[in-house]
């Protein structure tokens, strides 16, 4: 039982990024492939954040009576990702739009075919 | 009992994750996502991680879900697409799978106080930095100070999308959106709204200010003073919006907010130590390092609030223009 209790954290985190994975190379609209990468990357956060969890500590903000704190450098280094990420996703976003304009479509398979036209 | 919260949270969470692989409407797609945020964002929480699930529901569950709708009323709503499984893509992802999961067995155990990662730089942080910054919020401090060229950089990233997006989508043009747009109508909405938005740019100071003793900072209190201005303008129209806060004093905050930030480490610069070393600040180092960090948390702040409201403008100009053609 311990074997699972130690690792099934990263067991879903792994299955959480494979269907993210598989969003992103399976769909043909762009619109879900954007919602898979981000599938995929709070996937990564979480496996980060996991890492940086240590068992009876608390959140590391220094208060009366606490001895032990989780590891705050995961903590800095993924809020910081998050941001990044929702600038990202903002300029794919206003891609896609530009996308819909230029070719009519968001389905990856039908701009492809317009692709020779233009 | 934290270990059952977790298994639960995850639990829940592969649902939402297989309800995005399975349903063709996109509205749903981005609700389900929208989920999948709030979720993770508990778990942070379980893990001790309570300014990274600040920064995922405000950010990941708020902004994000706003411009994806955004984009939808302009892409359209529908996935066209045949329903059947890929096998091609399955297969990858299924060898990909393996592959990972294989590698978790040489995972340090969830949790061990022994593992590698909490033995290098962690134990310093943990006990010099209240000492040395003289801030509770060790996430904060090593955020603002210890990392602060990281901190800098990513505002910088956060100002280049702004960019990017205003360029790929153009400028908000007042004139050129409807006048009857928004919600007005809704007396309910236009009541409750009212009485929200002032609370939640209330909020959204205390976010920004007492991010050196609580969970919060310059990240959080721009993504939340943001939603303030969105839910006006959805409430009273995005024309309205645009006369609060012209598209022009917004451009000048985003940049604005990088300046304040990259300032005060010239500031330092100049005053003989290093770039972004705020000790000199002040004549007490650690008073110099208070100052240094509410300095640059106001700039992250401002950056974030104006880069995520133009963003919004954008998308929801764009819509808006449609609608009038």
């Amino acid at each position: 039982m311990s074997f699972v209790t130690d690792y099934y954290n990263y067991w879903v985190v792994v299955f959480l990024m494979m269907a993210g994975f598989y969003v992103v190379i399976a769909a043909n609209n762009l619109v879900k492939k954007v919602v898979g990468l981000g599938i995929f990357q709070t996937a990564v956060f979480m496996m980060y954040i996991t890492i940086g969890k240590v068992k009876g500590g608390s959140a590391p903000i220094v208060a009366e009576g606490v001895e032990s704190f989780s590891n705050p450098l995961p903590h800095v280094l993924i809020l910081t990702a998050i941001v990044v990420g929702v600038a990202t996703t903002a300029v794919a976003l206003a891609l896609i739009i530009r996308i819909k304009q230029a070719y009519g479509t968001i389905e990856e398979n039908e701009f492809e075919d317009k692709e020779d036209l233009i | 009992m934290n270990e059952f919260i977790d298994i639960v949270l995850l639990g829940m969470l592969a649902i939402t994750a297989l309800g995005v692989i399975v349903l063709k409407d996109l509205f749903a797609v981005v609700m389900l996502f929208g989920v999948y945020s709030l979720l993770s964002a508990l778990i942070f929480v379980n893990l001790d991680a309570v300014d990274v699930a600040f920064t995922e529901a405000s950010v990941g569950a708020g902004i994000s879900t706003v411009l994806m709708l955004g984009t939808l009323a302009l892409t359209g709503r529908k996935e066209k697409s045949t329903s059947t499984i890929k096998l091609m893509p399955l297969l990858v992802v299924l060898v990909t799978g393996g592959a990972l999961l294989y590698g978790t067995l040489d995972m340090p155990p969830f949790g061990d106080p022994n593992n590698p990662a909490h033995q290098h730089v962690a134990p310093r942080y943990i006990e010099e930095s209240p000492k040395e910054i003289g801030l509770p919020n060790m996430v904060t401090s090593v955020l603002a100070s210890y990392r602060a060229f990281d901190t800098l950089g990513e505002t910088a990233v956060v100002f280049a999308a702004a960019i990017g997006v205003l360029s790929i989508l153009g400028l908000p043009k007042s004139e050129r959106t409807a006048l009857a747009s928004g919600l007005q109508s809704h007396l309910v909405l236009k009541v409750v709204a009212k009485l929200i938005i002032p609370l939640t740019i209330l909020f959204a100071l205390y976010v920004q200010f007492h991010g050196d003793y609580g969970p919060g900072g310059g990240f959080q209190a721009g993504v939340i003073a943001a939603a303030a201005i969105i839910l006006y303008a959805l409430v009273f129209g995005l024309p309205v919006a645009l006369k609060v806060l012209p598209p022009s004093t917004l451009n000048i905050l985003v940049a604005s907010g990088v300046l304040i930030y990259a300032g005060t480490g010239l500031v330092s610069f100049a005053l003989g130590a290093n770039f972004l070393d705020y000790n000199v600040l002040s004549s007490d180092p650690v008073a110099g390092q208070h100052l240094g960090i509410i300095l640059i948390e106001l700039g992250v702040g401002i950056t974030v609030f104006a880069a995520m409201l133009s963003i919004f403008f954008a998308f929801a100009n764009r819509a808006e223009r449609k609608n009038i053609s």
